[in-house]
């Protein structure tokens, strides 16, 4: 497998070089691998997120006005540990407490969770919001439960433009939660990521299958099935998500994604068929995003992520954002 | 001849078992991450070895004055290094066993007994999972009762710590058979039976690391 990369083990490292280079209005904390905003408002609730590389731009990208002010960089597919995740608080803290946003994978949950603790007892107050939308697992109390996807990019979208316009750390944490609760989303793999330290796919996915529901990680979705045309993809995406939450007679905030392997093309290809299907089922798409915004290193496919929001949602999503990712309004 | 020393854990012989546990871990990394890759993310041996490294570097580098600053710098280089739900885990069981003990310079076999209950409790509370679960827990829960019997009771040390180290294997061994219910094997559902937990792998090499580093020690 060809890689852009000088060595492995390097990528992580080269990859936070190249933010700093590119985006001036940017702070790289090179020892902590901590993204953050070079000028944070004070008296502003601090947002930041974080989990294992190779998302991008989850979730640097997404570090600047309205929405993120710190991001910390795990490992590929490693959760960040907590002192990462306290230097990023005691960086960005302006005195109005931190949200914490976090992805529900056992590690980034454990980690965060002693970073909150280490940060309040340097006297920061710390809220956590977890995402737990991904509808191809069960929730279940005999598991881990449902993994974090899509939908974090919404909570941060969201809950960033609630922080810039003032909010305190109780409403922030208040919409948070709710995009967090209304929030589905579902993926679908075309391929295996590679890592780059492994050099080779992580799973065997052969040329005529696809898995379903797949996880960024790679982790097995509902099932393996031959692949087919987009059109009967997306009706297994809308069918899934819609099946799980009510979404209609409100507003619907749609994102489709790439993983990272699939071209621009494609997806909005793809997303002509959804749009499709959402208006057959009567869902009203008020606004939409079509890209890659939660990525798996390499791999071809796409998820889903729709939200079930309201006028406040709307109105903060249409709020400006000024990041390396996302930027309308500035 | 038994002497008062026999029944005492001092800074030096808690530094003579971390740097046991990392020879162990490097030992065994390559088949930790092997049990790790049927049923997790496989890197429990490459992020257990990259902790019990920088545990080895901080020792080396300063000798902490007492057994509590000794345990909290362990449990800050595991929580800072190993990373994923491993480091955080490990680094709780150590942080917990270091408040447990304080400023003191040695610990009696009742007082290890407390800190290492502690430090479970400290593991079970941050992991939320059971005794059953499929998880390092199943090799460090009957450890805890076997320290805390042995301790009532009077037992040396040394045979109270081969004894731990007897019922952490054999925590660990009956993990084979379990489902998971907590972290990334438990969405493999049924398909996690047969298997091996790796984190009762580590967990019981730390007993272990325990148990050989003070017979080595002549103690």
């Amino acid at each position: 497998m060809k890689k852009l990369i000088n060595a492995p083990s390097a990528v992580l490292a080269d990859a936070l070089k190249g933010v700093a280079a590119a985006h001036p209005d940017l702070a790289v904390d090179f020892d902590n691998r901590v993204v953050s905003r070079a000028s944070a408002k004070q008296g502003k609730v601090a947002l930041i997120s974080g989990g294992g590389s190779g998302h991008e731009p989850l979730h640097s990208g997404f570090v600047g006005l309205g929405m993120l002010d710190a991001a910390c960089a795990g490992e590929i597919f490693t959760s960040p540990t907590p002192d990462q995740m306290l230097a990023a608080a005691t960086t960005v803290s302006a005195g109005a407490g931190v949200l914490y946003i976090v992805k529900n994978y056992t590690g980034d949950v454990l980690n965060f969770e002693m970073a909150a603790e280490l940060a309040e007892a340097e006297g920061i107050p710390v809220k956590t919001v977890l995402v737990a939308d991904d509808v191809a697992v069960e929730d279940s109390t005999w598991t881990a439960g449902r993994r974090g996807v899509g939908t974090t990019v919404l909570v941060e979208k969201i809950a960033g433009a609630a922080a810039e316009a003032g909010d305190d750390l109780e409403a922030v944490h208040a919409i948070a939660t709710r995009v967090a609760e209304n929030g589905r989303s579902m993926g679908v793999a075309l391929t295996s990521a590679t890592l780059p330290a492994v050099g080779k796919p992580s799973f065997d996915l052969p040329e005529d299958e696809i898995e379903m529901g797949v996880g960024i990680h790679g982790e097995p979705g509902r099932k393996r099935v031959p692949l087919r045309p987009a059109a009967e993809i997306a009706e297994e995406l809308v069918s899934s998500i819609l099946a799980d939450h009510d979404f209609t007679g409100a507003p619907v905030i749609a994102m489709l994604s790439g993983l990272g392997g699939t071209p621009l093309i494609e997806l909005y290809a793809m997303y002509g068929d959804v749009a499709a299907l959402l208006e057959q089922r009567g869902v009203t798409v008020a606004r939409s995003l079509v890209g890659d915004y939660i990525t798996s290193l390499d791999m071809a496919g796409c998820s889903l992520t729709l939200l079930r929001a309201d006028e406040e949602m709307l109105r903060l999503w249409d709020a400006p954002v000024g990041t390396a990712a996302l930027r309308w309004g500035v | 001849m038994r002497t008062l020393e026999d029944s005492r854990l001092t800074v030096d012989d808690l530094i003579a078992w971390l740097m046991r546990f990392d020879e162990q871990i490097v030992e065994h990394a390559e088949r930790l991450t092997e049990l790790d890759s049927a049923i997790g993310d496989a890197d429990h041996g490459t992020n257990m070895a990259r902790g019990t490294a920088a545990v080895r570097s901080r020792l080396t580098a300063a000798r902490p004055e007492d057994a509590g600053a000794l345990l909290k710098s362990c449990g800050m280089a595991l929580v800072s290094t190993v990373g994923g739900a491993s480091g955080s885990l490990y680094g709780t069981l150590f942080l917990e066993m270091a408040k447990h003990v304080g400023a003191a310079s040695e610990l009696d076999s009742t007082v290890f007994a407390a800190a290492f209950r502690a430090g479970v409790a400290g593991v079970v509370a941050r992991g939320r999972a059971e005794p059953g679960d499929k998880t390092m827990v199943d090799a460090l829960h009957p450890t805890v009762d076997v320290l805390d019997a042995a301790a009532a009771d009077g037992v040396p040390l040394a045979a109270a710590l081969r004894s731990a180290a007897a019922a952490a294997a054999a925590g660990r061994d009956a993990t084979i058979p379990l489902v998971a219910r907590k972290g990334r094997a438990s969405y493999l559902g049924d398909r996690s039976a047969d298997h091996l937990d790796p984190g009762a792998a580590s967990a019981a090499i730390l007993v272990q690391a325990l148990a050989d580093s003070h017979a080595e020690r002549g103690r």
